[in-house]
């Protein structure tokens, strides 16, 4: 059983399932649901890498996936440009900026962080609010194209464009993996649990954090990117920061700081959603102590309590074991002895 | 001249509002560190109760400016219990998401009670008077005088007081204020307490001069950061003097620069002090 369910089956698993979802289903709203999902997972992925890995605090990440988003837009719609190579610049684009902010704002730490790059992503969005002639201001862009075709393979059908974005989001989690794993990684927690301790050990924790900051940044972008030719309609409001709050909840639901954290999160965190449709703007009443409540009891969210759980069943396990060894020894050696008293162990 | 004089005026009106908000702030983050970014919720809540109590029950201004701080304060003091103290010792990560999380509900909860529309608070001192020679409404000379009698209730409680002395003390070192018999917990409410106090009175101030929403805190409470990073976290007279230096900046650049960005400068103001000072302005500990 143990084998049947150990981690290289249920991520196959899970890859399958979403792979064959679309003929699972006709109703195209939920299709349309999911892969806005996709989007979102992309971005909060990048959120974790800085926040849960690096232990900073970025509450600019919808600052920068408006820029990713309004990058592609502007580039196709206005300039006319070919959609991939909008779509590269627009990366391009978002992590250039976020190497500029990065350099200045990874300096402060903390609350300062977190107040800091508050502002940027405030920022963010007054420019895109105001600058009417690049932005469209409040009116937003509209007729943004859909990916263009690649050789045989066309990106019309919302089918098609589920399976686009189901790549990226597959090629965002191997490359998360990838990183978290290597000796970045490695590099990255140890910046989170210490920042001193790290620079004694001669990390350099400048240019660390720089390169999980424009990482993160990339991610934000793509998802931006993804959003924008997905939709197909963008506004100021992309950028707004009640957006990062909502990708900072589908992260820490799922767990800070863990690989499959945000999948979990926000695929929970969105059918809830749908489901609690009535509430609409008041979700928030139910959403807003959840996240509180959660950060006090559970602050590893859900797969951060599962390997907690997991850790100490084993453990007991182990213990019951040993237990159990230790009194079948007692029986063997002091079988004659009456009244023997068990003891604990 | 007459415009320039104008709009300094405005500028000290708003800067009233900035500092007692900042002050809240920079007072619970000298207690317990903590960057309480629901402080913008209990600013908006404080406008809203004062705009009930005088609404449905016909109290007085005064009377139901006293009811928001009492309600609102306490609220303070229940969020402290409930949220903040058991995160006492977990990463300063951990504070910041919870006071999000609160500052999402409390917003819902406004919406859900008042509904999401605008709303105008009536003041009993709308009427327009004439002060050297500028040409002023009775509730803006009453925002700047209330401002400045609260800072100096506050300043003499701090200073003169044995219970006002408590707080120094935590703030400066807490383990030592621990050692020496203060209640820190206790300290840690009474914080909450003034502080929330504090929103209740700057949100019902200003109020009448602007609109009431639920998403009125936002603004308010970004430049409240700002300007405690100006002044130096945790400092009381850092967040006076930032208080009023966002207020004349944004005043006159809406004046003379942009009134489409006047928002923006309070934010590049801190991202220029930030890229020079990445630990603030006047960076010391405590008072």
């Amino acid at each position: 059983m143990a084998a049947l369910v150990n981690r290289r089956t249920v991520i196959s698993g899970f890859i399958l399932l979403a792979l064959v979802f679309p003929f699972l289903t006709k109703n195209s709203y939920v299709l349309h649901i999911l892969t806005l999902a996709f989007i979102w997972m992309i971005a909060v992925y990048g959120l974790n890498l800085l926040a849960g890995y690096t232990g900073y605090l970025s509450l600019a990440h919808a600052g920068f996936f408006a820029i990713g988003a309004y990058s592609l837009g502007i580039l196709t719609v206005k300039v006319g440009m070919n959609y991939w190579l909008a779509f590269l610049s627009s990366l391009i684009i978002t992590c250039i900026l976020g190497l500029l902010i990065g350099l200045i704002a990874l300096r402060t730490k903390e609350h300062f962080f977190a107040i800091y790059t508050l502002c940027v992503g405030y920022i963010i969005y007054l420019v895109i609010d105001k600058w009417d002639g690049l932005t469209g201001g409040v009116r937003g862009l509209i007729g943004i194209p859909v990916p263009a075709g690649v050789g045989p393979l066309s990106f019309e059908e919302p089918q098609s464009q589920y399976y686009l974005i189901l790549f990226f989001l597959l090629l965002t989690v191997l490359m998360v993996y990838r990183i978290v794993h290597s000796l970045s990684g490695r590099t990255f927690i140890a910046i989170r649990n210490s920042e001193e301790l790290a620079k004694t050990l001669g990390i350099a924790t400048m240019k660390n954090k720089l390169m999980v900051f424009v990482l993160s940044t990339l991610f934000a972008g793509l998802a931006g990117v993804l959003y924008a030719s997905f939709i197909r309609f963008i506004g100021p409001d992309i950028g707004y920061i009640t957006i990062t709050f909502d990708l900072l909840m589908y992260l820490l639901v799922g767990g800070i700081g863990t690989l499959a954290g945000p999948i979990v999160g926000t695929i929970l965190i969105v059918w809830v959603s749908q489901s609690l449709q009535f509430l609409q703007d008041f979700r928030m009443l139910i959403f807003g102590p959840l996240l509180t409540l959660l950060i006090i009891f559970y602050p590893r969210g859900i797969i951060g309590a599962f390997y907690e759980w997991k850790i100490k069943r084993q453990e007991k396990k182990r213990m019951r074991a040993l237990i159990k060894k230790h009194k079948d020894a007692e029986f063997s050696d002091a079988n004659s002895v009456p009244d023997k008293k068990v003891k604990e162990g | 001249m007459d415009i320039l004089s104008q709009q300094l005026f405005n500028g000290l009106t708003i800067g009233s509002v900035y500092s007692l908000v900042a002050l809240g702030l920079t007072l619970v983050y000298g207690i317990l560190h903590i960057p309480n970014f629901a402080h913008g919720a209990m600013y908006m809540l404080g406008a809203y109760v004062t705009l009930t109590m005088m609404l449905l029950w016909g109290i007085h201004y005064w009377l139901a400016m006293a009811v928001s701080v009492l309600v609102v304060g306490l609220l303070s003091v229940l969020m402290e219990r409930l949220v903040f103290h058991p995160l006492r010792n977990a990463p300063p990560i951990h504070d910041k998401i919870a006071a999000i999380g609160i500052l999402l509900f409390l917003e819902a909860l406004a919406q859900l009670i008042w509904g999401a529309d605008y709303r105008s608070m009536g003041t009993p001192y709308g009427e327009v008077i004439n002060l050297f020679g500028l040409t002023v409404t009775m509730q803006r000379v009453l925002i700047n005088v209330g401002a400045v009698v609260v800072m100096l209730l506050l300043y003499l409680f701090l200073k003169k007081t044995m219970v006002g002395s408590t707080i120094i003390a935590m703030a400066q070192n807490r383990e030592g204020a621990h050692l020496v018999g203060i209640n820190t917990n206790k300290v840690a409410m009474l914080t909450f307490l003034i502080s929330g106090g504090l929103a209740a009175i700057a949100a019902s101030l200003a109020a009448p001069i602007n609109l009431v929403f639920p998403g009125m805190g936002h603004l308010v409470i970004l430049k409240a950061f700002v300007i405690i990073i100006l002044g130096g976290m945790g400092s009381i007279p850092g967040a006076i003097l930032g208080g009023y230096i966002l207020g004349f900046s944004e005043s006159l650049g809406a004046t003379y620069l942009s009134n489409d960005y006047k928002d923006i400068i309070a934010f590049l103001l801190l991202v220029i002090i930030l890229s020079f000072r990445p630990k603030g302005l006047f960076a010391r500990e405590g008072f």
